[in-house]
């Protein structure tokens, strides 16, 4: 409960923070729009040349896309702010400050930032997401909402065990700036169902990376395609990915020796 | 003449220096680069195979050519990037750099070329690794070999100069992320970064014949992967000249202007 609240109060500083500049908030519509534009424009030119693409219709990849853009935009406003601060102080030596504060510390480094008009992004990917539904042949129940929610909480929590993990390098290997552009990059490959890919990288994108439960599932979720079976493999991975990344975290932490403070 | 080459030289040396000692960090950066590339290749060998083959001229084969060449292309064409001239002018930094008896441009050229060797090194074994996995076919003459390894030079330096007018906006204004981001749109689309150009609709790539796009990005991929005539192979080596040029002359004419601006704020 105590963690509850100590988060919700590092949130409203973030936006509180984020308020001051609003002029922020159009320039991210505007970038976020071009980055809307580019995808239509890939989906575009595939169906353009091809009428599905490995048993996915239009609508369905929209709604792939979709599923993207919104995830896209939790990680951006929530996770990766927070693991940037984090590689910041760790190599800086200011981690200090977070693991002398008497709670939990990887409570605090997960919580500290939060960028609102990321949002922006979490609120297009939703209006895609409903674009492509409405396209859809088949109908839209509410158990499909359920499963749609629940797929995406738990992708969320796993994309955050997975950064966590990334981040806690920065312990061994300094300068990981470069982190930022592998999970980007790597995260791009949930623009496309995961069931697209070879086997060696579809297994990768599943279990390394959690990218399929990011989107792909939550995707699977819309387009009819989610079995049970999978929601509750989904589960047991996330538990798993938690207990393995407070593990990392710990040692991480432990070979910390506070460069410069 | 010798200063500048000694400039050149150390440089370059400094940097070779440098990033090796970084080598894990620019690996982690290749591998989140090669990402992007992979996907473009699986979607479309996809829709190759959906077609009966091929789509554009392209078959499975000669797509997995195209975007492991695309690897190196990429690599090549980073260069400082704008947001470091966001950065290098909102605080001031620059001010240091114009104490230096040379013109600051020359700094970014050299060190990022030096890093260019660190990188084509590390990026050998990871294109043999996509090879092995992707089988592209690719028989490049020599001539083709020859042109490939001028033009990602050229490319080098004619995305060097585009980045840097893009970054030296930033003297005029300090909100340049949108612009930026709808440059990089842009050059995405009509570079061949995103497909090669024979995919895209005739009035797209006709737009792109007036744009310097695709003679950083498509043109040296197609220069090796045997797309292109002899005429075009040389040709295309002349149209990265003329860019080149013109991007010297507007650097040169817009820092003019865009130094009086420069009031090194916050130093």
């Amino acid at each position: 409960m105590r963690l509850l609240s100590l988060a919700y109060t590092y949130l409203r500083v973030g936006i509180l923070n984020e308020l001051q500049y609003r002029v922020n908030f159009f320039i991210q519509i505007l970038q976020s729009l071009i980055a809307l534009v580019v995808g239509l424009i890939g989906l575009w030119l595939v169906f353009d040349h091809t009428t599905d693409l490995n048993g996915w219709t239009q609508p369905e990849l929209l709604a792939v896309m979709g599923v993207f853009i919104l995830m896209g935009g939790l990680i951006r406003a929530a996770i990766q702010p927070n693991m940037m601060r984090l590689l910041d102080d760790v190599q800086q030596g200011t981690l200090d400050f977070a693991l002398t504060k008497p709670v939990d510390a990887q409570v605090i480094v997960s919580v500290r930032e939060f960028r609102l008009w990321q949002v922006v992004d979490v609120i297009l990917g939703l209006g895609v997401v409903v674009a492509a539904v409405l396209r859809l042949e088949s109908r839209f129940t509410l158990p499909d909402l359920l499963g749609f929610l629940i797929a995406l909480a738990l992708g969320g929590v796993m994309i955050y065990c997975f950064w966590l993990m990334l981040t806690s390098t920065a312990f061994w290997i300094i300068r990981v700036y470069e982190l930022v552009n592998l999970f980007e990059g790597l995260y791009a490959a949930g623009r496309w169902p995961v069931s697209i890919y070879p086997n060696w990288l579809r297994f990768g994108l599943t279990f390394l990376i959690p990218v399929a439960f990011a989107v792909t599932v939550p995707a699977e979720a819309l387009t009819g395609r989610l079995t049970p079976l999978t929601l509750l493999g989904a589960g047991l991975l996330a538990a798993g990915l938690f207990l393995l990344a407070r593990l990392v975290w710990r040692l991480g932490v432990r070979n910390y020796s506070g460069a410069s403070a | 003449m010798k200063r500048y080459l000694d400039f050149y030289l150390t440089n370059m040396k400094t940097a070779v220096l440098v990033e090796f000692q970084y080598r894990w960090a620019n690996y982690f950066y290749m591998i989140g680069m090669i990402a992007e590339p992979v996907i473009y290749l699986v979607v479309w060998s996809t829709v190759a195979e959906a077609q009966g083959g091929q789509v554009g001229g392209y078959t499975a084969g000669s797509f997995a050519a195209y975007y492991i060449v695309w690897t190196l292309v990429r690599n090549m064409n980073i260069v400082f990037t704008p947001y470091g001239w966001e950065e290098r002018i909102q605080r001031g930094r620059l001010s240091m750099e114009l104490l230096r008896p040379i013109h600051p441009l020359h700094n970014d050229v050299a060190f990022f070329a030096g890093w260019k060797l660190v990188v084509i090194v590390l990026w050998l074994p990871l294109a043999a690794f996509l090879a092995w996995i992707f089988k592209p076919t690719l028989q490049p003459s020599l001539l083709e070999v020859g042109v490939f390894f001028i033009a990602i030079w050229g490319a080098y330096l004619i995305r060097t100069m585009a980045l840097s007018l893009l970054g030296m906006i930033t003297f005029w204004t300090t909100r340049v992320s949108a612009i930026f981001e709808m440059y990089f749109a842009a050059e995405l689309v009509l570079s061949g970064r995103l497909v090669p150009m024979s995919l895209m609709p005739e009035w797209v790539q006709r737009l792109a014949g007036f744009l310097p796009f695709q003679w950083t990005f498509g043109y040296p991929i197609e220069s090796l992967i045997g797309a292109l005539t002899p005429g075009e192979l040389i040709g295309g080596l002349g149209m990265q000249a003329l860019w080149i040029g013109i991007g010297i002359l507007l650097v040169n004419v817009v820092w003019r202007f865009g130094i009086r601006r420069f009031s090194a704020v916050g130093n």
